[in-house]
């Protein structure tokens, strides 16, 4: 591919798609356990979030460079190898260099493999298309998958702790003293549910294609 | 070439494993040994921070031997025995039968204060949780802990290694009169002047039971090395409880 078409139209479709109209949690509704389970605050959702956009654009780019070798009967076992040694490999540098990252992650790396929307991606995609495209392809349901990782661990941490990043917000805002109580339902995992259901139903009030017809 | 035919997917299949188990097995051996260390420096840490020194993992390294003055190893009927104390692993000794676990014992002094570290080691929800528990002089109160985890789910059962759930630990006593009590977690919250409890983590109520099972467990197996250390004590306790009684009678008169 010539360097003039790295940000063609299709690149950049690839990048903005899965952030609104094929977003891989709320419209393809892939990754929600991960999305359920570590939301309650903003800290470990980032870092979800960016371990899964390192684990995911990189083994796009490997499964979409081998995809003309991979027999296909074992090409789901190849995917779930490359993502599985991927994570290992991060986690095991985490350890060794960056100790207090690896513990914040701590169990979301086995979490990073059975991501759906990973696997989802490798097959649907870096299967099927060129390094860069899968790259792009990567990075692009990263991102959507991060926003709504983000944003639902901004209202479950403000309204369930009254803190952002461990920072007492409703606190020094003084809404305590409007009578304001932390809601111990927003740390559970139901919440979460509820939380990502809100985000869908903005989403489709806003992009009525979304909606499907009777 | 067509790809699908079975000897290109065994082959394929075949190279991949070997590649993959060299990649992996390379990394795990190279990076160990950077492992191993951060592992050491963190729990150096957490023994200083459990008798109130806070430091990064790399300061921990020297100023560990200040203020850690020995390490014993004991066994379950009070008797010392031979053994680095720091080297013990609890997740190992556990194993074993009561009569047979070595416990390792850490001494501190700072400032001229004796304080006694115990480690721990339990079950928390999805995996091990462990600690440090430091006891005062008089071998009941209790000074300061820490805890941690390897699994805990963030949020909720994790919060343990947070200061808001250790710092109440400090002040907690785990005798009662002459009877062990151990301090629990308490979901809900414990009563403000509960001497053994202190509050339980809303949504991690597993691991904050863990928690308890834990001090509960390993303390008692202390408990025959405290009462031989006892009687050096008592002096000290006596006149305690003199001051003790001293402040009551003042409350009483005035």
């Amino acid at each position: 591919m010539s360097k003039s078409n790295l940000l063609s139209k299709r690149t950049k479709q690839l990048l903005s798609d899965p952030l609104d109209d094929n977003n891989p949690i709320t419209v393809q509704v892939l990754g929600i356990c991960s999305a359920l389970a570590i939301t309650v605050q903003l800290k470990p959702a980032i870092v979800m979030a960016l371990s899964v956009l390192v684990v995911l654009s990189v083994a796009n780019v490997i499964i979409s460079l081998m995809r003309k070798i991979i027999p296909s009967r074992i090409r789901i076992i190849v995917q779930l190898v490359v993502v599985a040694t991927l994570v290992i490999l991060v986690d095991q540098v985490l350890r060794a260099f960056v100790y207090d990252v690896s513990k914040e992650l701590s169990v979301f790396v086995g979490l990073i493999i059975t991501n759906c929307i990973i696997m989802g991606r490798l097959e649907a995609f870096g299967m099927a298309n060129g390094p860069w495209d899968s790259f792009m392809d990567g990075l692009g349901n990263s991102f959507g998958y991060a926003w709504i990782l983000i944003a639902v661990a901004f209202f479950r941490e403000l309204l369930g702790s009254g803190t952002l990043f461990g920072y007492p917000v409703l606190e020094s805002l003084g809404i305590y003293e409007l009578g304001y109580e932390n809601n111990g339902m927003m740390i559970l995992p139901p919440m979460a549910l509820i939380t990502v259901g809100v985000i869908i139903w903005i989403q489709r009030v806003k992009n009525i294609k979304l909606v499907e017809s009777k | 070439m067509d790809v699908n035919k079975n000897s290109n997917t065994f082959a394929f299949a075949a190279i991949m494993v070997i590649i993959v188990a060299a990649l992996l097995s390379t990394a795990a051996i190279e990076l160990k040994p950077f492992q191993d260390r951060n592992v050491e420096l963190e729990k150096k840490q957490n023994i200083l921070s459990s008798v109130g020194i806070t430091i990064d993992r790399d300061g921990a390294e020297n100023i560990y031997d200040t203020y850690i003055k020995s390490e014993l190893v004991i066994n379950v009927d009070g008797e010392e025995v031979e053994g680095s104390a720091f080297d013990v692993d609890l997740g190992v000794e556990m194993k074993k039968d009561a009569k047979s676990q070595l416990l390792p014992l850490f001494i501190s002094n700072v400032e001229g204060v004796t304080r006694y570290i115990i480690p721990l080691r339990g079950k928390g929800l999805w995996g091990p949780i462990w600690g440090f528990i430091s006891l005062e002089e008089d071998l009941n109160s209790v000074f300061g802990a820490v805890f941690d985890h390897s699994s805990e789910t963030p949020g909720l059962g994790a919060e343990i290694n947070r200061a808001s759930f250790e710092d109440p630990f400090s002040g907690k006593s785990i005798f009662e009169g002459d009877e062990f009590t151990s301090i629990k977690v308490i979901k809900g919250g414990a009563e403000e002047d509960d001497m053994h409890g202190v509050d339980g983590i809303s949504g991690g109520t597993i691991t904050s039971d863990g928690v308890s099972d834990m001090l509960d467990e390993r303390l008692r197996m202390y408990l025959s090395y405290f009462s031989t250390l006892k009687p050096a004590t008592e002096v000290d306790s006596v006149f305690n409880k003199l001051v003790s009684i001293a402040s009551v009678n003042n409350s009483i008169i005035n």
